[in-house]
């Protein structure tokens, strides 16, 4: 047993005219090359020709930028109001990643009460349950006229979309530790503490970074819807407000620029704690590793 | 024989030992049982016989319903320091996220021991399992028998007197199976510790133990007790001895006796 190696392949030598099992590595490492640049090749391809396709349709036919503007257009609105845009663009930001972050420390605390004292998540999963299950654009006014601060009103809409999935996700991982390490621990007398360290967070890391995934983009959502029910008010305002005033002034190559804007800042998020995830568990969780074929 | 004989005390004792769930089943009934210093017993018998909710009145992962379970050691009685026992289980049970090296550590890690002081014993009982190359990869990247491995040597990191096993070979391949029949006694008879091993192969019984008892189910309980007076080392001549085939013979006698009457395919 001890003496196989775990790289061992079949030998494919034997078969004569066979190729070699360096030959079949050399295919296999250019087949794979070939496949990654693809797939960052195809997707780009596809967005750049349906630009493309826009801009020639808008060209062709004449469409006044009132209604459509062309992709050269947006992208000029863009760069010539970059000043407003990017301090807009600065403030979401702001709030996506303050509200995110609330949200991973209220999530995470909230779960392990949950996990650790079955009453506490007796007592206060239907609560949970209600903030999540009720539009957030229906509770914003309400949180709008208690809480004077715009920016903490704001901040509290976005936290409430997205504390949930890393609350009943992270509280899921909690509870999924393999019964029988737990008898383990309970037989070296491992402490509370231990059990939790070394036991319960590694087994809900995954859970907890799914979380964290659909988290990442629900705190966009909430900082833009919460924003657009807040109106324009408040000296600092974001994209939404971007949105909204040149809706109000029919600008709508501008509308686009900012649009653009929100939708670059979701895939940035995205993209970030895809490689997070990946970055944390692609050693050792199923989920992000790669299969061999 | 002579490393088989049981010493005056004890190491553990099981008296009139009753387990009853709480949805009303009797799991176990009025066990009795005196494990001595390196004896080899398997618990043998179909599945709800109670062998393995036996393991786990010993291990100290249930509590009894009835009877009493003392362990050696003046002045012990009931309790039992935290490294005296180790556990296998029938699955490898290893933390996916942690390194083997890290996986074997982990009982001495929870007892409060350094990475650092923890390293040579560590080192030490891989290689008694012949896993020292092994140390730096992840559980996946093993074979089922090298992760069972794995957990061998987790279980034997804290020197444990008594090792409990529960059916830890049944899911391996009959090859794997017999290497590891035949490295976990070379094992035992070198370290000197008891072994509690629960299956349900007549065969793997009679080649380990010197000790059988024999159990059948609803209720749980102790039919029979068979010694097997062969000396150690076993290697495959037993195997293939008409001795083994003799003992194999009366043990499976034993086993369909206690089970005649009951319906074992429920």
């Amino acid at each position: 047993m001890a003496s196989t190696s775990i790289t061992d392949n079949p030998s494919l030598a034997a078969l004569g005219d066979a190729p070699t099992a360096a030959d079949l590595q050399r295919r296999d490492e250019r087949l794979r090359r070939r496949e990654s640049l693809l797939r960052t090749a195809v997707p780009i391809a596809v967005v750049a020709g349906l630009l493309l396709l826009w801009e020639v349709l808008v060209r062709v036919n004449h469409v006044p930028h009132y209604i459509i503007p062309a992709p050269s257009l947006i992208l000029t609105t863009l760069v010539d109001n970059w000043e407003t845009l990017s301090s807009a663009l600065w403030f979401t930001v702001k709030l996506t990643l303050l509200s995110l972050a609330a949200a991973i420390v209220g999530g995470v605390l909230l779960a392990i009460a949950f996990a650790l004292f079955k009453w506490v998540e007796i007592g206060l999963f239907p609560i949970a349950v209600i903030l999540q299950v009720t539009p957030i654009i229906a509770i914003a006014p309400l949180i709008l006229i208690y809480v004077s601060s715009t920016t903490a009103a704001l901040l509290l809409c976005a936290w409430i979309v997205a504390f949930f999935p890393i609350l009943s996700n992270t509280v899921i991982g909690l509870k999924s530790a393999d019964s029988n390490l737990r008898d383990l621990f309970q037989l070296y007398k491992a402490s509370p503490w231990q059990t939790f360290r070394h036991l319960l967070a590694p087994s809900a890391l995954p859970y907890f970074m799914a979380g964290l995934k659909i988290a990442g983009g629900l705190s966009l959502v909430g900082a833009v819807v919460a924003e657009f029910t807040a109106g324009t008010a408040g000296r600092e305002t974001g994209l939404a407000s971007r949105i909204l005033e040149s809706s109000f002034r029919t600008e709508i190559p501008m509308m686009f620029a900012a649009l653009l804007l929100v939708s670059l800042l979701g895939i940035v998020i995205f993209i970030v704690f895809a490689a997070l995830s990946r970055a944390v568990l692609g050693h050792w969780h199923e989920s992000e590793m790669r299969r061999e074929r | 024989m002579a490393d088989a004989t049981p010493s005056a005390a004890p190491l553990v004792r099981l008296r009139q030992v009753s387990k009853r769930f709480a949805n009303g089943t009797l799991a176990l009934q009025g066990m009795s049982l005196d494990c001595g210093e390196h004896d080899f017993i398997s618990f043998l018998g179909p599945s709800g016989c109670g062998k393995s909710t036996a393991l786990r009145l010993i291990a100290g992962l249930t509590r009894a319903s009835s009877g009493e379970l003392a362990w050696s050691r003046a002045g012990s009685g009931q309790s039992r320091s935290d490294r005296e026992l180790g556990f296998v289980f029938q699955e490898p049970t290893l933390m996916p996220w942690a390194k083997v090296f890290d996986n074997v550590w982990l009982p001495l890690k929870l007892a409060g021991m350094s990475r650092d002081a923890a390293a040579p014993v560590v080192a030490q009982v891989l290689e008694m399992v012949g896993l020292s190359r092994f140390a730096d990869v992840y559980p996946r990247e093993l074979s089922g028998g090298m992760k069972m491995r794995v957990s061998i040597a987790r279980a034997l990191v804290t020197r444990p007197r008594l090792l409990l096993m529960d059916e830890p070979f049944a899911a391996l391949d009959e090859m794997t199976r017999i290497k590891l029949n035949n490295d976990l006694l070379a094992i035992w008879r070198e370290h000197r510790f008891s072994v509690i091993f629960v299956t349900h192969s007549v065969y793997e019984s009679v080649y380990l133990s010197n000790r059988i008892v024999v159990m059948a189910p609803r209720p749980g309980r102790v039919v029979d007790e068979i010694r097997i007076d062969e000396p150690y080392p076993r290697g495959e001549a037993f195997r293939t001895s008409t001795r083994y085939n003799a003992h194999c013979t009366a043990v499976s006698q034993s086993l369909h006796g206690a089970l005649h009457g009951v319906d074992i395919d429920h």
